[in-house]
């Protein structure tokens, strides 16, 4: 049982090489779903009408359809129609167009918690609709949405699992490889697992000192009175 | 010959079926204090978030000096500037320290550089006693110490009037006296104030005019003197005695 221990050193290097994919995998996924997921959340939040419901639209799509078959729709159906991607952009492209969906959700929902009343007091000094949402909503919104999005990268981060089903390389793809070669399930898959709490762990901690470091004195107090 | 600064003209606001207040009509002067007062639900803060455009009246018009603000394509933002609007609920910005506050929109709107925008902010938070606080966080000061981050916040775009929006309701008992001292400061240094409120010792002190309305309509104005000791209407006299009463006693609590 405690042979497991051994395959990190054995298949430390791959397994390393897997752990570094899995992360850009998570990145790139994370800041494409962020960017887009915060223009869904303008959008549904101060769009206009038809912008509102393609915004609404698309987030009930991507998150009422499962990750793995808009992965395959991307990798393996856009190509038919003359659009083809590389594995690992397809892989970029899948997360991140998932993750957008719901971190569209966590970012609407402390944009309307911040509410209409700091678009007042902003508008009552002159500021414009958008300076107000830039400068005075989304600083407030973003930190406020902090503790619940911050589930979004650990979650992000062991869906990336998924991805070796179109071959990218990334821990899991080394992890069945060295399955196939050891036979020994158990013992690999453990160890895999293992690198990915080590993983979430580190990004934990660091979402913990982002939240701190953003901290406003008596902020939160302010917003849930 | 008094200066009008804003000019309300056959105003009427209605949500669908609701009126909120039709016809009104109402001028205030340079440096002048009006106090509306009122029963709650009669239009007093519709009015003022008419003025300031943060609500559009569905007819009549509005001028700012001789500007019809209510006018088509008026520029709501550079309108806004001119007029300062005090929250009940200060709604300060929480992200930002008072001095923060104040700068926005000397940054942003006055296109302030930020050395003379922290100049101009500590000059409003003196004015209204919190220079020492100027790096405290809404979080971290009292109600009434909000609201006068509030007023600093507002006095800092130089308006041309102030509009006061229940500003001491939210507060408790003992923190409205400095809000209200800030306030009578502001009228003695000649600003052009509308305030609702149901402070009456502060309508009574410091109010040139005593707007009463009532289910949408201006009942009766005047004078305080006329106001509180021969008002034209008994309705008046019957608010007036009831409001004192009951806010009376709140403030002896206080003591």
């Amino acid at each position: 049982m405690l042979t497991w221990l051994g395959y990190f050193e054995r298949f430390g290097q791959n397994f390393l090489r897997g752990a570094g994919v899995t992360l850009e995998l998570t990145a790139v996924g994370l800041v494409i779903g962020f960017v887009l997921g915060l223009l869904l959340a303008l959008a549904r939040c101060f769009g206009p009408k038809w912008l509102q419901r393609a915004a609404g639209a698309y987030i009930a799509i991507f998150r009422g359809t499962p990750l793995l078959v808009q992965l395959f729709i991307i990798y393996y159906g856009l190509p038919e129609l003359g659009i083809a991607f590389s594995q690992n952009v397809a892989a970029y492209l899948a997360l991140g167009l998932n993750s957008a969906a719901y971190q569209a959700e966590y970012l609407r929902g402390s944009i309307n918690a911040i509410g209409s009343a700091q678009m007042q007091a902003g508008r009552s000094i002159g500021l414009s609709k958008w300076q107000t949402i830039g400068y005075v909503i989304l600083p407030q919104a973003l930190r406020l949405a902090l503790p619940s999005w911050s589930n979004e990268p650990i979650s992000l981060l062991k869906t990336t699992a998924i991805v070796f089903l179109i071959a990218v390389q990334d821990l899991m793809a080394e992890g069945k490889r060295a399955a196939t070669t050891t036979f020994d399930f158990v013992g690999i898959y453990l160890a895999v697992a293992v690198v990915y709490l080590v993983m979430v762990f580190a990004l934990d901690a660091l979402l913990k000192f982002l939240e701190r470091k953003t901290k406003i004195p008596g902020m939160d107090i302010e917003t849930r009175r | 010959m008094p200066k009008p600064i804003l000019t309300i003209k056959n105003l009427t606001k209605t949500y669908g079926q609701n009126v909120i207040f039709q016809h009104l009509d109402l001028t205030v002067n340079e440096g002048d204090t009006i106090v509306i007062i009122g029963p709650s639900g009669t239009g007093k803060s519709t009015l003022l978030r008419c003025i300031n455009l943060l609500t559009r009246p569905n007819e009549g018009q509005i001028w700012l000096d001789d500007l019809e603000i209510t006018a088509k394509g008026t520029d709501e933002d550079q309108v806004r500037q001119h007029i300062g609007m005090v929250f009940q609920n200060f709604l300060l910005f929480n992200h930002l320290t008072a001095l923060g506050n104040v700068k926005l929109g000397l940054t942003k709107v006055k296109h302030m550089s930020d050395e003379a925008a922290t100049e101009k902010a500590m000059r409003e938070l003196s004015r209204v006693g919190l220079a020492d606080r100027a790096d405290h966080y809404p979080g971290q000061l009292s109600g009434g110490q909000q609201q006068r981050v509030g007023i600093a916040r507002a006095l800092a775009m130089d308006p041309r009037v102030m509009l006061f929006d229940e500003p001491t309701s939210a507060l408790d008992p003992e923190l409205i006296g400095e809000v209200l001292e800030v306030m009578r400061q502001l009228a003695l240094d000649g600003m052009t104030m509308m305030v609702v409120t149901h402070e009456m010792g502060f309508a009574r002190e410091v109010a040139d005019r005593i707007v009463f309305m009532e289910k949408g309509f201006i009942v009766e104005e005047g004078s305080p003197d006329e106001m509180f000791n021969h008002p034209k209407f008994d309705r008046t006299r019957e608010f007036l005695w009831k409001i004192t009463e009951l806010y009376g006693k709140k403030e002896k609590d206080a003591e």
